[in-house]
């Protein structure tokens, strides 16, 4: 099972405009500027891949830090 | 599990029918429900879908009765001979009669004709594809037509410039010692409201409230519409549809990797791209059309091949076809066409004029 650290990095990965140092697993997500749907998209992409959990948009959208995501992901292995 | 073969049944033919007037993303017609979230460039980029086919007066049961007048001459079938006719669509032309009853006499089919319709979207040409094999399997009925699209919505509202307008028609028959079709299905109620339609039906009878606009997902609509939970869909579909795929190779013992065309529904191209990713396929096994036709719902995977696979189809070739989307319903089925399968040329329907013949 991959770590809050690496599931860390592997958020921060799918933005293109925000610095990966700016995302931590304290981060409320929504409020970066470059947040949108289509990144929610890619999200649940990821977790799909490394997972292989499929997430709800209600488990995003009601996710506020990203620790809190995981912790929804990890729930549901 | 759900799976299910049957042999002795070819498809023969397959045609595809659009409006001619084409409305491009890049220039959002005056009710285009684009979300506040994009540009048009960033939609387009996004979702793939850089126009698409409209029209205001041509319904489904119209395209599908072009196509199926189209593919019926190419083939030179006797008419007399269709005693099948289904059609899948989630718009039919009234609430009731089915649509396909209106078909069969539009036709000029024989009264000696099964026929439904079928309320499915983007499975459901897999889904209309197991109806009519069933059908014809024992060799009883010879020939039948699936008619599978969906086009001009029950209201009008802002359009969501993702989806486009088609009617497709698929001949299928009876040939003994045919290889016939392997599928697998399956279903998820529980997401009955990822893609949903909320008023108009028995649970909510429609009413002055039915036609409130609200404020969905950026958008702009009203209860008669279409909504969808984007995020749920697109983690449905990824998850979903490779599963599918690997279960039905799995079921039947071969090597999906071998198969030449990987057809899938096409919903947007980060869905299908992603689709094709965690089944390894390589991209030229993977045909798209949604870049000028948008989401089809349920005739996406006939206008795929008519329009990116004619020539392909002139020898044999083994498919792969992959539907999943609104119920939240899926279907898969691996085939083998015959150097003999009839692909239409697309047929551009134009609007009708005058006024309307119908009541």
């Amino acid at each position: 099972m991959k770590s809050l650290e690496e599931f860390v990095e592997l958020f921060a990965e799918q933005f293109d405009e925000t610095d990966a140092s700016e995302i931590t697993a304290a981060t409320v997500f929504h409020d970066l500027d470059e947040w949108s749907s289509l990144i929610g998209l890619s999200v649940i992409a990821m977790v799909d891949e490394e997972f292989d959990v499929a997430l709800k948009g209600d488990d995003v959208k009601n996710s506020v830090t990203v620790e809190d995501l995981y912790n929804r992901v990890i729930a549901k292995l | 599990m759900a799976f299910v073969e049957f042999k002795n049944v070819r498809i023969a033919g397959i045609s595809a029918g659009v409006p001619k007037f084409i409305a491009s993303n890049l220039h959002p017609l005056e009710d285009d429900g684009i979300s506040s979230e994009y540009t048009p460039e960033a939609f387009v980029e996004t979702t793939g879908v850089l126009e698409r086919r409209l029209s205001d007066k041509l319904t489904t049961s119209d395209l599908c009765y072009e196509a199926a007048e189209k593919l019926i001459a190419d083939l030179g079938w006797d008419k007399s001979e269709i005693e099948a006719l289904v059609f899948v669509s989630q718009t039919a032309d009234y609430i009731l009669p089915a649509t396909a009853c209106i078909l069969q006499d539009r036709l000029g089919l024989s009264k000696e004709c099964y026929a439904e319709d079928v309320a499915l979207g983007c499975s459901g040409w897999v889904y209309g594809l197991s109806n009519v094999a069933s059908l014809l399997t024992s060799g009883s009925i010879k020939k039948a037509l699936l008619l599978c699209g969906d086009a001009k919505k029950r209201a009008i509202g802002p359009r969501d410039p993702l989806f486009g307008h088609a009617g497709t028609a698929t001949a299928v028959e009876f040939v003994d010692g045919a290889d016939g079709f392997k599928f697998h299905f399956g279903t998820d109620g529980s997401g009955y409201d990822a893609i949903i339609t909320p008023d108009g039906g028995s649970r909510n009878q429609v009413s002055a409230d039915s036609f409130k606009l609200e404020e969905i997902e950026g958008k702009q609509m009203h209860r008669m519409q279409t909504r969808m939970k984007g995020m749920d869909v697109f983690s449905f579909g990824i998850s979903t549809a490779p599963k599918s795929v690997k279960k039905l190779a799995e079921r039947y013992g071969f090597d999906y990797l071998d198969y030449d065309y990987f057809v899938f529904h096409q919903a947007n191209m980060k869905m299908n791209n992603m689709i094709a990713k965690k089944l390894k396929l390589s991209p030229e096994k993977v045909p798209s059309c949604m870049y000028h036709f948008g989401n089809t719902s349920s005739a996406s995977i006939p206008i795929t091949i008519v329009t990116q696979l004619q020539e392909k189809c002139k020898q044999p070739t083994k498919f792969i076809c992959c539907g999943f989307g609104v119920g939240l319903s899926w279907g898969t089925v691996a085939f083998t066409s015959d150097d003999n399968m009839i692909v239409s040329d697309l047929v551009e329907v134009e609007e009708p004029k005058g006024e309307s013949k119908w009541v």
